[in-house]
């Protein structure tokens, strides 16, 4: 990755200043903002959490990524691991479970979300499925004048979000809510239809259609006696739809699930749920590359599931037609020059786990078995629709994807950014543009300052340790699989873990004409990353600031020469943003600003240049 | 400035030294000092020095006497004994605990104000006596407490905010101090800590009294044009003698320096003083070709700095007055009053 610019002045290479007018730059200093793949403005939204402004942070989540009560609950979470906390403290700041609170907490909002025009602008749009993915271009392109029909087979809103996820995780009520708000925007919804044909959406009345089927085939375990026991084999995310609907209302005692993503972790704890008393969890990898988040292998193992890792399934073993057991193959991971893996069987003897049941949880593909191989739509080597990964359409230019059909099955966030881009897309599409002339985000930087050592933000930075969710008794929870299991925040909990945020969109900015290098800001940093040095080359600069800036993914802020022929660098990695240097600033060579960034929506104009 | 603490969130790879330290162990409170002050980048250097010198906090007494740099001891080594005295009399109180307590390390921290106008007979006693110390003056030409007047170092002909004229002839203490007979001299600048933290790890291990005057600008009352102590000024002017590394005896020397660029000076305590020549006509063990050479450059408006003096071999107070090894609060009560007995015989003895 590229951190700071390089340029060759004379015979010595040296850092560029850094051009903070690119709004990148500043992005990226907001981690979770920056790993969110919608780009949810975190530390805003957690502030007005702080200050029980429950409804305006969930607006500002509701914009940005459509199903905020939903992700709240269940969201994979990618700000998390990029938070600032988790590389200065021992946790990062429970971000999801601080979106839950607004959701939660919030007042009645239906009268401050936007409303589709009474005239429409006469263009009709077609979106297949009704997942997270539809239902954020349907909402984009509602409010615009667009006349949306989602289609389902389903016979309500939310796809993969309603029909595979368990109810003690996410219940109805939360999903009917924020389908609801999207679908009261006038979009036309036909449920409990299958749609068999691309070709005749693409030759009816629509002007564009959008695809959010999902990834809706689970894969199988193809190892002998599959077809022998297949009665008590079941995959994984079919049953936890069977289970999501009520049709599966009980399982065996002896339960093993297949699998280490985040479908096995749903289906062991389902299965606990509906009568099984021995059930366990085999993959293949070992525990820390197993695919579901950990937080989710945690609850799994909070819940008496053990997980057993580094064995193969080799072969189902059966009697008559009955499931007695699984046979495994011990092995042992290998990596090669290129870090990639092969598992190695250790040559111990194979192991026999005895069981009445097994959910195959291995992994979801795609298809698209209803769009017809000769309409133009070009599929790819995997059966992938070839699409331009930016505006999402497909070789059939009103043709667009979104979510787990688009690029390969991710996640609810991932789904509704697709959709967003998607709908962008569609707008440009329908009103003739060219759909690579992107809008750009609408940015905003403001001072903070309000007196000699008083900010807008409270920048003391709390000590406190990251807040666990309260949770019902086990006991409890085991026997009903629709009682949610977690609690959520209370208010005061919120407040404690909101004031964990950093507040990483409060950016330092430094004036090069007004600093008069007294050091003040160096001596006053807690994390010591401010420096005044001469200027190098970027690997020579990193190497010799008052604190070694060792991370390379987190970029340095170097200013241009001062007085003194030095430069001010900055390593972004381990700022607090406690304003302590502007306070301590004598000039006001250093200020905090506040970093706003919201991305692009359809309809946003792209800007004259 | 700033009412918040310092947040206690560190990085995970922050340094520690020897005794398992963090530099953040070594710093005290907040400063109330005004935004930009020199004498907080002194306090900085001082955290830096005691943290690379492995110094055990509760063996380092600070004292000091009144005024903005005065205020500073709070500022830094807050584990450590502290003592604000009156106005000056920071020397007589730190050389009465010096004898009383020799296992400590004595920190003196005084200003302009107080070492070269109310305290300056006290500042000169200190250093003839030799009491074995490190004497730091945060040097800014004014009072800073009292709304910025002239103080007795400013320089003759400096401008004040407000445009007066100091007609007054400074005193020059780093001229004093050599004339007076302390044995580790130097002079440096709060904006400069390349050359002022060795400086002060140097004297930190100096046996007798070590006097630093660092120049620290007053940001609110003296740093315009027209002062000769603001930053830019100093910068300016700045003429360093030499560079110093303090190399303890647990040091490895892995670099190298080309023949007669480098004077090494071996402490009484095995730390070596690398002297890097910036001025190859220097001689930091000669007295009288300092004490020249200081006036020399002060006529022609430059500000010497670096270490202008040291005597290695230099004895303390204690030994002048052989003075018992063990600090007086471990001798005991028999030992330290004998009894009526041992004093008749005392005064028979001087009769």
């Amino acid at each position: 990755m590229l951190l700071a610019q390089h340029t060759v002045t004379g015979d010595s290479a040296h850092v560029k200043p850094t051009n903070i007018g690119a709004h990148d730059y500043f992005h990226k200093v907001v981690d979770c903002q920056w790993a969110c793949p919608a780009h949810t403005p975190v530390p805003e939204y957690i502030r007005l959490i702080a200050a029980g402004r429950y409804s305006e942070a969930y607006l500002i989540n509701w914009r940005s990524n459509v199903f905020p009560g939903i992700l709240g609950r269940v969201c994979d979470r990618p700000c998390e691991p990029a938070c600032r906390r988790g590389r200065v403290d021992q946790e990062p700041v429970a971000i999801c479970r601080l979106k839950r609170v607004c959701a939660d907490l919030k007042d009645d909002i239906q009268d401050r979300l936007p409303r589709a025009p009474e005239n429409k602008n006469g263009k009709r749009i077609a979106c297949v499925g009704a997942g997270p993915a539809s239902l954020t271009v349907a909402r984009d392109l509602a409010v615009l004048g667009y006349q949306v029909t989602v289609f389902d087979n389903g016979a309500a809103p939310g796809g993969m979000m309603r029909s595979q996820i368990p109810k003690f995780r996410l219940p109805d009520n939360v999903i009917d809510e924020e389908c609801g708000y999207i679908t009261n925007l006038g979009v036309e919804t036909r449920y409990n239809q299958w749609v068999d044909s691309l070709r005749k959406l693409v030759d009816g009345e629509w002007d564009a259609v959008f695809v959010g089927t999902g990834a809706p085939r689970g894969r199988d375990a193809d190892i002998p006696g599959r077809k022998e026991a297949a009665a008590h084999i079941q995959i994984g995310i079919e049953w936890l739809a069977n289970v999501a609907f009520g049709h599966t209302t009980k399982i065996a005692k002896r339960v093993i699930v297949l699998g280490g993503g985040n479908t096995a972790m749903d289906c062991c704890r389902s299965a606990r749920r509906l009568g099984g008393e021995d059930v366990k969890v085999v993959v293949r990898s070992g525990f820390e590359e197993m695919k579901a988040s950990p937080w989710e292998k945690e609850e799994a193992i909070h819940e008496g599931i053990p997980i057993l890792n580094m064995l193969v399934p080799k072969e189902f073993a059966h009697d008559n037609g009955r499931l007695t057991g699984v046979l495994f193959e011990k092995v042992r991971a290998e990596y090669d020059a290129k870090g990639r893996r092969s598992l190695i069987p250790t040559g111990e003897p194979d192991l026999l786990m005895e069981c009445d049941e097994v959910l195959v949880a291995i992994g979801q593909e795609n298809a698209f078995p209803w769009i017809e191989k000769d309409i133009g739509l070009q599929f790819d080597k995997w059966d992938m629709p070839v699409l331009d990964p930016v505006t999402l359409q497909s070789t059939l230019p009103k043709v667009f994807f979104g979510g787990d059909a688009a690029l390969g099955p991710k996640n609810i966030i991932t789904a509704a950014a697709q959709g967003h881009q998607a709908a962008i897309s569609i707008d440009l599409f329908c009103r003739g543009k060219t759909l690579l002339e992107r809008p750009p985000p609408m940015v905003n930087l403001v001072s903070q300052k309000m007196g000699i050592h008083e900010w807008s933000y409270d920048n003391q930075v709390s000590e406190e340790e990251r807040k666990k969710v309260p949770v019902k008794a086990l006991e409890k929870t085991l026997k009903d699989i629709k009682l949610e299991l977690e609690l959520g925040f209370d208010p005061y909990m919120a407040c404690a873990e909101a004031e964990r945020c950093l507040n990483c969109d409060i950016e330092t900015v430094f004036t090069v004409k007004t600093c008069i290098e007294c050091d003040a800001c160096v001596d006053i940093c807690p994390t010591e990353c401010i420096t005044f040095t001469s200027n190098g080359e970027e690997d020579d600069l990193r190497g010799r600031l008052k604190a070694p800036a060792k991370n390379r993914d987190q970029a340095l802020y170097v200013s241009d020469v001062l007085k003194t022929g030095r430069i001010m660098v900055k390593d972004e990695n381990i700022c607090l943003h406690c304003g302590m240097c502007a306070e301590r600033c004598p000039t006001g060579a250093w200020d905090m600003q506040k970093f706003f960034l919201q991305c692009a929506e359809a309809g946003t104009e792209v800007r004259k240049t | 400035m700033t009412y918040l603490a310092k947040p206690k969130l560190l990085r995970a790879d922050a340094p520690k030294n020897t005794l398992g330290y963090t530099r953040r162990d070594y710093e005290g409170a907040i400063s109330t000092l005004c935004a930009g002050c020199g004498h907080d980048s002194i306090s900085a250097a001082v955290v830096q020095a005691c943290f690379d010198l492995d110094i055990e906090p509760h063996k380092v007494a600070k004292l000091s006497g009144i005024g903005c740099s005065s205020k500073t001891p709070d500022y830094f080594l807050g584990a450590s004994h502290g003592f604000n005295t009156t106005h000056g009399r920071m020397p007589s109180v730190l050389t009465g605990a010096a004898l009383a307590n020799r296992d400590l390390t004595y920190l003196g921290v005084s200003g302009d104000g107080d070492s070269a106008s109310i305290g300056i007979g006290q500042f000169a006693h200190a250093m003839r006596r030799g009491v074995n110390m490190t004497y730091i003056v945060e040097n800014n030409g004014v009072y800073g407490l009292t709304k910025g007047q002239f103080s007795a170092t400013a320089d003759k002909g400096s401008k004040s905010k407000r445009g007066v004229v100091n007609n007054d002839t400074p005193i020059d203490l780093v001229a004093l101090a050599l004339q007076l007979g302390a044995s580790y001299v130097a002079r440096s600048f709060s904006g400069d800590k390349e050359q002022l933290i060795p400086l002060i790890k140097g004297a930190l291990r100096h046996r007798g009294p070590a006097f630093i005057d660092v120049i620290s600008p007053c940001v609110t009352f003296n740093n315009h044009a027209g002062s000769t102590k603001s930053y830019d000024y100093v910068r300016e002017h700045n003429d360093a003698v030499n560079r110093l590394d303090v190399i303890l005896p647990r040091d490895q020397i892995n670099t190298s320096y080309p023949p007669g660029s480098l004077r090494r000076i071996v402490q009484h305590d095995g730390s070596i003083l690398h002297l890097r020549k910036l001025d190859t006509d220097y001689d930091p063990s000669d007295r009288v070709g300092a004490m020249n050479h200081l006036q020399e450059r002060h006529a022609l408006g430059e500000i010497v700095t670096g270490l202008l003096y040291v005597d290695s071999s230099a004895e303390d107070l204690h030994r002048h007055l052989n003075t018992v090894e063990k600090p007086l609060n471990l001798l005991g009560d028999a030992y330290l009053c004998p009894g009526s007995k041992a004093l008749e015989a005392l005064n028979a003895s001087l009769r």
